[in-house]
């Protein structure tokens, strides 16, 4: 067919492997003699090769960490970041599935949870980016707000994932109740011990999907789930669905993360 | 660009085990009954890939991009240089592909006609291509399930894309001992001729064959 045969003849067996054994004949041959000089090249430059692997990969491991992986595997963090927070489409949607399909997920992470509270004296703290405080909500400004339930997959940064039913206020309808504090790069929240953290770009915050829950399989909120207000995205990994949130803030520098500082990119999910 | 991809399969699928220890629910088996598990603690112990999933995906993602331009180059050039007629299969190679392999096993005298390379090469060789635009398609669908979901569904889901990526692995490994052990069976110079692009000839026949050949 390659070699301009006519189309409309279908090549026989014999020709086919006449052609295939003239295809064979092609392959670039040369002397024993000239071999023997090349194998040796071939040989130094598959050395050099070798050696300027393991160069290289003694040279990401020695590199200085940036929060606890080595800078270069940091940056390639941040550039994927870049690349995808500029292909970001936001009325591109999680999948969601029957509600029958739904289950309980496992309660993993205990930080910011260890102390007792009390939750009818709870209410989230708002920030703008100067740390002041811009306002406070009590669950029932938030259950004022339009409520959204949605059946989406919780995905385990560890690599498990739950299909869960939620019920909550949308971030973005708190975040119109602040249209002048709000026109900010990102979001950081809290729990109200400080222990856990997570940073948010804008982008995230404001989807559609992301919600700020109150109900988890149409129950309230459990303790270890993050009584009484969660954080849901399905855009981002179950490590940035903080739990019992307690302040939220307003910023235009990257907020602090828990799981980054660890190790973890920053940006993380989608 | 063959070479590399040792190399950078190795620092794959060592990331992709730190990642995968933290939840590694694969098995053959039936109902309870396991044949195989992926894998007993023992061998992540053995081979030091416990609690390191956040640099197991630091290395992962960065790595990651590296196989990817590797294997566009690869098939860049491979479409480019005219090589791939020697390595795409036609409808005839699918047949003749057990032939080889029962003529491998000497259960069959004469070997059905080849070109470079023979039919089972041919379907293997563009099969492990084809596996890797599928790992670098389903590592997508798990790694942007949201803005990318249409190719996750395509692949029936986050957890169906993670299996598929994982059988994709399984099947590297397997592919990587029957050609260790091809190459080792064709013998010493072949492998010169992996290693060089170039077949040897004894010296009167390559002096013949050199005013012929036009490559």
């Amino acid at each position: 067919m390659s070699d301009g045969k006519d189309k409309r003849q279908p090549e026989t067996d014999a020709e086919r492997a006449e052609r295939l054994r003239a295809q064979a004949m092609t392959a670039p041959t040369i002397s024993e003699d000239e071999f023997k000089t090349k194998s040796r090249r071939s040989f130094l430059v598959g050395g050099a090769a070798a050696l300027a692997g393991v160069v290289g990969w003694k040279w990401i491991d020695m590199q200085p960490k940036v929060d606890r992986i080595p800078a270069l595997l940091r940056t390639n963090h941040e550039v994927a970041e870049k690349v995808w927070r500029g292909l970001y489409r936001p009325g591109a949607m999680a999948p969601t599935f029957p509600i029958s399909a739904s289950g309980m997920p496992r309660a993993n992470g205990r930080h910011g949870l260890r102390e007792e509270i009390d939750l009818d004296a709870w209410s989230m703290q708002i920030l703008n980016h100067t740390g002041q405080e811009i306002g406070r909500m009590d669950m029932d400004a938030i259950r004022a707000l339009p409520k959204v339930e949605m059946t989406t997959e919780l995905k385990c940064i560890e690599g498990w994932s739950q299909i869960v039913h939620w019920g909550g206020a949308r971030f973005s309808d708190v975040a119109a109740m602040y249209p002048e504090a709000s026109q900010r790069e990102y979001v950081g929240l809290a729990t109200p011990d400080g222990e856990y953290t997570v940073g948010m770009d804008m982008d995230s915050m404001m989807h559609a999907q992301t919600l700020l829950a109150y109900e988890m399989q149409g129950e309230p909120l459990q303790r270890w789930h993050g009584a009484p207000l969660r954080l849901v995205t399905p855009l981002k990994y179950g490590v940035k669905h903080i739990k019992r949130i307690g302040t939220v803030q307003f910023m235009d520098t990257r907020p602090e993360d828990y799981w980054a500082e660890r190790g973890y990119d920053w940006y993380i999910g989608h | 660009m063959h070479w590399i991809n040792f190399p950078l399969l190795t620092v794959m699928i060592w990331s992709g085990l730190l990642i995968y220890w933290a939840y590694d629910p694969y098995r053959i088996g039936w109902g309870s009954w396991t044949l195989v598990a992926f894998f007993p603690d023992a061998f992540y112990e053995a081979l030091g890939l416990t609690r390191q999933l956040a640099k197991g995906m630091a290395y992962h993602y960065f790595f990651g991009v590296l196989f990817t331009l590797n294997g566009v180059f690869y098939i860049l050039y491979t479409a480019i240089s005219g090589e791939w007629r020697h390595l795409v299969p036609d409808r005839r190679d699918w047949k003749e592909s057990f032939q080889v392999v029962l003529h491998d096993l000497r259960l069959r005298k004469e070997a059905p006609p080849q070109g470079r390379y023979n039919a089972a090469q041919k379907i293997s060789y563009t099969g492990v291509i084809v596996m890797g635009i599928g790992s670098v398609l389903t590592g997508l669908a798990i790694y942007k399930p949201t803005q990318l979901a249409l190719l996750t569904t395509l692949f029936g889901g986050y957890q169906s894309a993670r299996t598929i990526h994982f059988i994709l692995t399984v099947l590297y490994v397997l592919f990587f001992v029957v050609h260790i052990a091809q190459v080792a069976r064709a013998g010493w110079s072949n492998f010169w001729s992996m290693v060089m692009g170039y077949e040897r000839l004894p010296a009167e026949e390559a002096t013949a064959n050199t005013d012929t050949t036009d490559s």
